[in-house]
């Protein structure tokens, strides 16, 4: 199966400090890719370059290529916007907008120009369902989406994502603010969700890695040590740093 | 009865002197209230509430002690200055905490709120000798006018509005932003559907407050807006206003007169009142910015 999303000799630079170091790596459809590693290695940085995220940054440098199917996601002519719409993102804490449940939902629709009525309500209604939430919301649709419980916020976040119907959903540890019954709860949408999105999640949990994840890339101070499938990764790194990690030596 | 037993002997004397400081802050701002309603209450009740606020005249001299020509004329010219203040006020901070480089912002927000200390004689003397005449030559009228005093007045409440609302687009967590970005929003889209809506209630009291500074401003008003006692037909008409009107006339008013005056003062008290109770204002304010708004991004 090709790759959907494929990093190729990329290296970024916060200022002066070399944070990614010649990554190559692909992300394939239907398919859920964990980066692991110890704080500070560049994960989030790596996730960030997908959507260009890391564009609001000042000061920064990055060389090398992002292709999006055949297009280059770094290239200058990109249309941030559309790239957004493909490549959604889903943040380590709950960031629902301080405006209704609904609000919330439509807001990308809105953004992207779907101005009819019944369209929208349809979406908003299929979004919250795919994101299992419409049984708990759906007569809560104007309340603020702040007074909900985080783990219904972060649903909520990657409902509104849906809206959008992105081909790439980025996670940089989605699961990192919430209790491990949320969690469970979250890992059991990723895994429905990955039947028709690519997904690539940040996370810090090494079991939820194993769990949920088909491929594992494994980064160390900015570079992309070991990428192989998550069994490999798990039970026969090639790399002793992989080996290491995952036994629990550092990080 | 704040004093308690089981508190060391400093915690009570400094619970004592923290009380009395509050109480007599409080009761003094009740002296002056009690003050202006014992010295103006009497006369409104003597001509009749209707016949003070209702009637166009006011002629001391003749004992006719109508204030409604006033009370349009503060109107006016806060509406006017609203009208000029919110988008300028707005806007500038919108620009400074959204698009300006840290830099600019850092230079630029402590010198707009410099202009806060600026005396308002000042603010009225560059409207006597600039703007008054430019509106009499390249517009008409006496160009002492509504117009000019809301401009002034426009200008003068800038710092209040600026730099309320830059604290409070600078508290909006920079999560928002991100989450809009991350859909696809555009900045402006961004701004406009998330930022703005969580700042709403501060930039609303940054209204308010700038609002209760232009009703309260009397200096500069009393030299640009010509201080006719007539009720404006147009801008470019001169106004008195009811902040204008004590000034004008307390250093020689006597009796009647001078009672006139402080009933005067009650209907500024009750107005400045009106503001601060803001809940009706919170709606109000929420289609005068955000309709027009909605336009700029259709
Ligand atoms: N805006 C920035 N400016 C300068 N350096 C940065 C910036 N953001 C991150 N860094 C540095 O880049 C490196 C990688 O950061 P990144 O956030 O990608 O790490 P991470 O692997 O996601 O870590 P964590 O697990 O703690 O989230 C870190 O050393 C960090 O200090
Ligand atoms: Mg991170």
């Amino acid at each position: 199966m090709a790759d959907r999303l494929y990093v190729k000799n990329l290296n970024f630079c916060y200022g002066s400090f070399h944070a990614l170091k010649n990554i190559n790596v692909g992300f394939k459809d239907k398919t859920i890719t964990a980066l692991i590693g110890p704080s500070g290695c560049g994960k989030s940085t790596l996730l960030r370059c997908l959507n260009r995220m890391n564009d609001l940054i000042e000061g920064i440098k990055i060389t090398g290529n992002i292709f999006l199917d055949e297009q280059d996601v770094l290239s200058k002519k990109t249309d941030l916007i559309s790239l957004r719409k493909r490549v959604g993102m889903v943040f380590q804490r709950p960031n629902p907008f301080p405006l209704t449940i609904y609000e919330n939902v439509s807001f990308g629709l809105e953004v992207h120009g779907v101005n009819n009525k019944a369209q929208i309500e349809h979406i908003v209604e299929k979004s919250l369902k795919d994101a299992w939430l419409w049984d708990d919301l759906k007569d809560k649709l104007s309340h603020p989406a702040l007074s909900i419980p985080l783990d219904q916020q972060q649903r909520l976040c990657i409902a509104r994502l849906l809206a959008v119907e992105p081909e790439v959903i980025l996670m940089d540890e989605p699961c990192s603010s919430l209790d491990p019954i949320s969690t469970m709860k979250i890992e059991e949408l990723m895994f429905e969700l990955k039947k028709k999105y690519s997904i690539v999640i940040v996370t810090h949990n090494m079991q939820q890695a194993a769990r949920i994840s088909q491929y594992s890339g494994f980064l160390l101070m900015g570079e992309m040590i070991e990428f192989d499938e998550t069994s490999t990764i798990f039970t026969n790194p090639k790399n002793q740093k992989t080996q290491d990690y995952i036994t629990g030596r550092f990080g | 009865m704040f004093v308690k037993d089981n508190m060391s002997t400093k915690d009570k004397l400094i619970t004592c002197v923290i009380y009395t400081v509050a109480f007599s802050a409080i009761s003094i701002l009740l002296l002056i209230t009690i003050f202006i309603f014992r010295k103006g209450a009497p006369l409104i009740f003597k001509i009749g509430i209707p016949n003070f606020i209702m009637n166009k005249t006011w002629a001391p001299l003749g004992s006719q002690y109508g204030i409604f020509s006033m009370i349009m004329g503060t109107i006016w010219i806060t509406a006017g200055a609203m009208i000029i203040g919110i988008p300028l006020g707005v806007s500038c901070s919108i620009y400074l905490v959204e698009y300006a480089p840290l830099i600019i912002r850092k230079i630029l927000k402590p010198i707009i709120e410099l202009l806060a200390g600026i005396p308002s004689v000042v603010y009225g003397f560059i409207g006597v000798v600039m703007l008054a005449p430019f509106i009499r030559i390249h517009m008409g009228g006496p160009g002492l006018s509504v117009l000019a005093g809301s401009i002034i007045l426009g200008i003068m409440i800038l710092p209040t509005i600026v730099g309320i609302s830059i604290d409070t687009l600078q508290a909006v967590p920079n999560s928002y932003r991100e989450g809009a970005l991350a859909l696809g929003a555009t900045k402006w889209q961004s701004i406009y559907k998330v930022v703005l809506p969580a700042a709403r209630n501060g930039i609303i009291a940054s209204i308010i407050l700038g609002m209760g500074r232009a009703i309260g401003e009397t200096m500069a008003v009393i030299m640009v807006t010509g201080n006719s006692a007539n009720v404006p037909h147009s801008i470019l008409d001169p106004v008195r206003t009811l902040t204008s009107n004590i000034a004008l006339e307390m250093g020689y008013a006597t009796g009647d007169h001078q009672q006139a005056l402080f009933s005067t003062g009650i209907v500024l008290f009750i107005f400045i009142m009106i503001i601060n109770t803001n809940h009706l204002l919170k709606i109000y304010f929420y289609y005068l910015l955000y309709l027009p708004l909605q336009f700029f991004v259709l």
